[in-house]
């Protein structure tokens, strides 16, 4: 187990090396992209580029600047925006965390459960009319894009029907939970409906497929033949046995969107999350805040990926002394 | 849990009162194609403490047949018709929560392959406890005590640390041995077994067989479907033979090793290789493919592959008793009396002797068979063959 944790940790920081590296390299030495000419404005002398390039350590060796883009980073933190002289990027990331996090944790929790609930139930009542009507449901889920979805039911819960129904529903934004968890919910509830249909969609269909075939494994004859009830049977074998590709997909589904893929749900409901401060860097070419939240999003699919290496031991038994 | 002798769960078992009755059973599948019978009409019963030894060859709706008992078959593409009486009760008119209480606590199955037949995320230990805690009030520890000496009982050693592995721990026969220890939780009155040692290696198929004789030793009946006839002639108490759904032939196990009856039953019979005497150049085959349940003649369903076939099986035989013993059925319509010699006019001229009388049932059946091709039976053979015990 030590083992395997280490070896997981050496890849890890392998991999997060090499893709700051690469994020480096593409804002940095690519040509006709140069960084001094965004931020000193359009049609800058050679003077004030020259400037500019020196005040912000951009005519030193290339090497030299990412070790000292990294020392800023990661060893003093004091890295600073380019854009926004004075913001430095770590707290800028810290603070966009905790947004991300509510957003993509309760998301999580509502299309798992969802998912779970419908396709276990489609493939459970399968042969009647129920079963393509939740995959219907499932379907239609899959096909609403996020920023579309975001703004109508922004629409309609901020404007047209704010006077009568959904008066209850605050303005976009984000309260923090420690301030108040009742409004931090309540802030929080469409931006998780929203990002959790398209994935609860997905999840169903899989799972449904997944259990379809488990209930036709022999070990779902054995149990039948123990005399154990098929709602036993369908939870405990077929889908417990089922949950392991599922869960394989959720730690990577959960440490991308962790990592800045909730960028549309963020920007439409307003949230000032990790995706939204990606979006923005990427608007300005804010090179220090896009190496950091690059880096963070990395570290997040790494994590997930590590940490669903570990869940898949602990589901499938088979997996344990691979 | 102590190891005593298993006792019978009700009283009312008695030696002349079938343990299971099955009556006309009709299994029917609706395909593209149309319906498909895969069992015809079948009728059998199991007395206690005994082993019927179900045999043929592959579709010819042995396995059907008993999960059609079981009411395993789910597919909505099913129609079972018929009684299955099990110590009384119509298992077929039962509610479902009714049958769950017959399943695994008085009749068990253990299926061919014990590779996939156990879940596997839990371990064999949880498995067997689920079962046993599936039909009776006890506690988790003393499902688990129970579970491990259930695994000790079928000969796994060391059971109390086993019982904690997963079944991908298991070897193939182990795992066919936790299977059956699971099977035997409850004390089954039936066990049915579906080719328990067909997916497992010679050696630890012995073993299994063992094993299915001592629980058989204890009291319990066992339905054991196969299509080796080497392992029915060794455990089996009664043999009974199906073709295309339907009985063929049925009988104490010596009167139908001893004097078949059915031409199918000399066909499978025939094609047993044996391990004495030298060895022959074909093995002895029955001629064309096993009918297809979706197009089962109106006559005897062997006809087509029958060298004795005569305008008679275009009317389908009933079972009838042979003249020798009133417990040997078959379904044929051949004259009554003296099959062994028309099954001696059958093989191929070279084939002169007589086997019926040989003191090995397996090894029973002539090698020179009625497909043999060229009909060149070294002679040699026969004088070897008729010179073993």
């Amino acid at each position: 187990m030590l083992y395997f944790a280490v070896r997981r940790l050496v890849s890890a920081l392998l991999v997060m090396f090499a893709i700051s590296v690469l994020v480096f390299l593409i804002f940095f030495a690519t040509p006709g992209v140069d960084p001094a000419a965004r931020i000193a404005g359009r049609n800058a002398d050679q003077v004030t580029l020259a400037q500019v390039r020196h005040s912000f350590g951009l005519d030193r060796p290339l090497p030299v600047r990412y070790l000292l883009m990294m020392r800023h980073l990661l060893v003093d933190r004091d890295l600073e925006s380019f854009v926004n002289r004075g913001s430095r990027v770590i707290p800028q990331i810290v603070q966009a965390v905790p947004v991300t996090l509510s957003l993509v944790v309760g998301a999580a929790v509502l299309w798992m459960a969802v998912g779970i609930l419908m396709g276990t139930a489609a493939a459970a009542l399968r042969g009647t009319a129920a079963d393509p009507v939740i995959m219907l449901v499932g379907v239609i889920g899959v096909s609403l894009p996020a920023y579309w979805l975001g703004e109508v039911v922004n629409l309609i819960t901020q404007k047209q029907l704010h006077d009568t129904v959904f008066s209850w529903v605050p303005p976009p934004g984000y309260v923090g939970l420690g301030r108040d968890p009742a409004q931090w919910a309540l802030h929080m509830l469409f931006p998780w409906l929203t990002l959790s249909l398209l994935y609860a969609g997905i999840y169903a269909r899989l799972l449904r497929g997944e259990v379809v075939t488990a209930m036709n494994e022999d070990y779902v004859r054995t149990a039948r033949a123990k005399g154990l009830s098929e709602r036993r049977i369908l939870i405990r074998h077929a889908l417990r046995c089922s949950l392991i590709p599922i869960v394989s997909l959720f730690g990577l589904d959960f440490g991308a969107l962790v990592g800045g893929a909730a960028l549309l749900t963020e920007v439409v409901f307003g949230l000032p999350g990790v995706g939204k401060l990606t979006y923005d860097a990427l608007q300005n070419l804010d090179l220090p805040v896009i190496m950091g939240t690059v880096l963070y999003a990395a570290f997040f699919v790494v994590l997930a990926n590590a940490l669903v290496d570990v869940l898949y031991a602990r589901l499938d038994p088979r997996a344990r002394h691979a | 849990m102590p190891d005593q002798p298993l006792p019978l769960q009700e009283p009312s078992d008695q030696p002349d009162q079938p343990l299971l009755d099955v009556r006309d059973l009709r299994v029917s599948f609706r395909t593209r194609t149309g319906p498909a019978t895969a069992v015809d009409g079948l009728s059998l019963s199991v007395a206690p403490g005994e082993i019927l030894g179900v045999v043929g060859e592959s579709g010819s709706g042995k396995s059907v047949s008993m999960l059609a008992v079981l009411r395993l078959l789910t597919s909505p593409n099913v129609t079972v018709t018929g009684q299955v009486l099990f110590r009384g009760r119509d298992l077929l008119a039962l509610t479902d929560k009714e049958m769950r209480a017959v399943r695994g606590r008085e009749i068990a199955m253990v299926f061919q392959d014990p590779m996939t037949a156990l879940t596997p995320v839990y371990t064999v230990g949880w498995q067997i406890a689920e079962q046993i805690r599936a039909h009776e009030p006890v506690s988790r520890k003393e499902a688990h005590a129970r579970a491990v000496t259930l695994l000790s009982d079928v000969g796994i050693p060391d059971a109390a640390s086993r019982v904690k592995a997963y079944p991908h721990e298991f070897s193939g026969g182990m795992r066919q041995r936790a299977v059956i220890a699971m099977a035997l939780a409850c004390r089954p009155a039936l066990l049915i077994a579906d080719e328990p040692t067909t997916a497992l290696d010679v050696t630890i198929q012995a073993q299994i067989l063992d094993l299915m004789r001592d629980l058989n030793a204890r009291g319990s009946a066992v339905v054991l479907i196969t299509h080796d006839m080497g392992v029915v002639s060794e455990i089996a108490h009664r043999v009974l033979v199906m073709y295309g759904g339907r009985v063929a032939e049925q009988g104490p196990r010596r009167a139908v090793f001893h004097s078949p009856r059915h031409p199918y039953t000399w066909g499978l019979l025939d094609s047993v290789p044996r391990v004495g005497g030298p060895r022959l150049r074909r093995l002895p085959t029955i001629a064309g493919t096993p009918v297809s349940p979706d197009s089962l003649p109106d006559g005897c369903a062997f006809a087509p592959r029958c060298r004795l076939r005569h305008e008679g099986c275009e009317e389908r035989p009933e079972l009838a008793a042979s003249p020798d013993d009133a417990a040997h059925h078959d379904a044929c319509r051949l004259p009554a009396g003296d099959r062994a010699a028309l099954r001696l006019g059958a093989r191929a001229p070279a084939d002169e002797t007589a086997t019926a009388g040989e003191p090995d049932p397996s090894g029973e059946a002539d090698q020179s068979g009625e497909t043999d091709p060229s009909g060149e039976t070294d002679p040699v053979d026969e004088a070897d063959r008729e010179m073993a015990p």
